[in-house]
């Protein structure tokens, strides 16, 4: 066990130390775009606006913060690695080195999480600012550690499955993108038609948009949706080992 | 003497093309093995099939006596790796590339600062380790790659073109680094298309072409084979005829028996390029 913790830390050490050495310049990078659609959306769009009872701009909060979870999770998670493994070939010494899979994973797969959670965090104080939410529970939290895990997962996928990097670009704008504007971030699911409904349940940021948005406006928590979440952090995982196992073929 | 790398039947194909093919090799505890052959020839997909970085199709490797698919984790505890490309993380100075590398292989807090100082010493690098990697020569990256590569003590250390690209002095200075570590007990196994590197630094030589090992023996046995001198001659002033005999008295007589038309004619002793054209018809630099 403490071999492993050890072994985990030994790979997130490295991006921790890149972190550390650009953490304002990475924080502004990350807030930039979630504080635009808070702006533009919250308080152009749809201000004045209500839906299921809450204000629009407390609406989306919950919304934004899923997207920036998923979006920086995915992104600091896959990008260094991706870079790592095609253009500074350093994730070859990884490889060599007599760390297992399941260290190099996590290891790789926690940094994205942090930084998931230290953007969240940081667009939530900014956000409360703004918008009081209502009733945030224990659940909240939970829920956001839960997302960045699943996005950081699906990161490291994409990123040792990748040959170049059009694959990841195109991976981001197929799939990343209609992902965050079309997983009830910015509306309510009951508003579209059941048919959609259904495909939109397909992807992992709606379960996570329902969760963060219960936990914090105090709606029932959706722990269906929870679970399911996880069933999609679960899945990436193990599919994060399918892929490990394909970079010495 | 101890068997530290054993293949038996090797064998690496990307869909159709065969990159090694039945490669049975066998290199001794302290020994500096060369695996010479032209680009192209197999040598880097070998060591990437030696190291864990890449399946074999077919075969079995052993290092130290651990079975490579079956104890990888052993493996990588006994071995050291210097690709021919960097691997370095260029958003880290070397102190910290070295520290990473010192971490990955379970060398304990207290004793990561003073290993990279000595190796860092080693190689000549004390001066630049706080320097970001992309601000090192290229012979200073190769050198460290060598001492970032030698942190965890390996038994066998596998050199990948370790002077491709480096200028003459540089790569002088490489070979005395290469030797000193053998001298220390360290297994050398190295790839390499410089015949001359081979012949400086060998104990033995295992000659590729196109996936196949056509060649194998100390330098001077496989000169032997074709002969420890070699008469060029320069025929008609266009292309260049190699003869090869066993010695310079059996040469010399040859070239007094030469018309008086050919006027360069160079008698020298045979190196191992001589060896890879009689066995392939071709040069070492040629695919």
């Amino acid at each position: 066990m403490m071999d492993t913790l050890r072994d985990i830390y030994a790979v997130v050490w490295v991006d921790l130390r890149f972190l550390s050495r650009n953490l304002g310049k990475t924080m502004a990078l990350t807030l930039v775009a979630p504080i635009l659609y808070l702006l533009a959306f919250g308080y152009g769009l749809g201000r004045g606006a209500n839906i299921e009872g809450f204000s629009y701009l407390q609406f989306i909060v919950p919304g934004i913060l899923a997207l920036t979870a998923m979006t920086t999770a995915f992104n600091t998670s896959g990008l260094k690695l991706h870079v790592d493994r095609l253009f500074f070939k350093c994730f070859d010494e990884t490889l060599m080195s007599p760390v297992s899979a399941f260290s190099i994973i996590v290891g790789k797969a926690l940094i994205g999480v942090l930084r998931g959670l230290l953007s969240s965090a940081a667009l939530l104080l900014a956000c409360l600012v703004f918008s009081p939410l209502p009733a945030v529970s224990w659940l909240f939290p939970l829920s956001l550690v839960v997302t960045c895990f699943t996005f950081s997962f699906l990161g490291v996928i994409v990123a040792l499955l990748a040959k170049t990097h059009q694959d990841m670009t195109l991976f981001m704008s197929l799939v990343v993108l209609p992902m965050a504007f079309l997983s009830g971030t910015f509306f309510s699911l009951s508003q579209v038609p059941t048919a959609l409904r259904i495909i939109l349940n397909l992807s992992p940021l709606t379960h996570a948009c329902l969760c963060l948005r219960a936990s914090a406006l105090g709606q029932p928590f959706p722990w269906i949706s929870f679970l399911i979440l996880i069933a999609f952090g679960a899945v990436f995982f193990s599919l994060c080992f399918v892929a490990l196992n394909r970079t010495n073929k | 003497m101890e068997e530290v790398i054993a293949t038996r039947n090797l064998t690496k194909k990307y869909k159709d093309v065969c990159a090694v093919e039945d490669l049975n090799l066998s290199v001794n505890s302290g020994e500096i093995f060369g695996f010479l052959g032209p680009n192209g020839a197999g040598k880097t997909t070998t060591i990437r099939v030696l190291t864990t970085l890449t399946k074999p199709t077919s075969g079995s490797i052993w290092i130290s006596g651990f079975d490579v698919e079956k104890e990888p984790a052993k493996v990588k505890e006994l071995i050291g790796v210097v690709q021919q490309h960097l691997t370095f993380d260029l958003d880290l100075s070397l102190s910290e590339n070295m520290e990473l590398h010192a971490r990955l292989h379970h060398i304990p807090s207290n004793e990561r600062k003073q290993r990279i100082c000595e190796l860092l010493e080693f190689v000549g690098l004390t001066n630049q380790s706080e320097k970001m990697v992309d601000e090192l020569s290229g012979g200073m990256k190769k050198a460290a790659m060598i001492a970032r590569a030698l942190i965890h003590k390996p038994k066998v250390l596998f050199l990948d073109e370790p002077t491709v690209g480096l200028d003459v002095q540089v790569r002088r200075k490489m070979w005395d680094l290469i030797r000193s570590l053998s001298r220390n007990g360290t297994t050398i196994f190295l790839t390499t298309h410089y015949i001359e590197e081979a012949e400086a630094l060998c104990q033995r030589v295992g000659i590729v072409h196109q996936g196949h090992l056509i060649a194998l023996g100390a330098p001077s046995e496989l000169r032997q084979k074709v002969g420890m001198v070699t008469v060029e001659i320069l025929v008609d002033g266009s292309f260049t005829r190699y003869e090869h005999f066993a010695d310079r008295e059996t040469a010399n007589r040859y070239v007094q028996r030469l018309s008086s038309d050919h006027k360069t004619i160079i008698i020298r002793d045979s190196n191992l390029e001589d060896v890879f054209v009689e066995l392939t018809g071709k040069k070492v630099g040629e695919t």
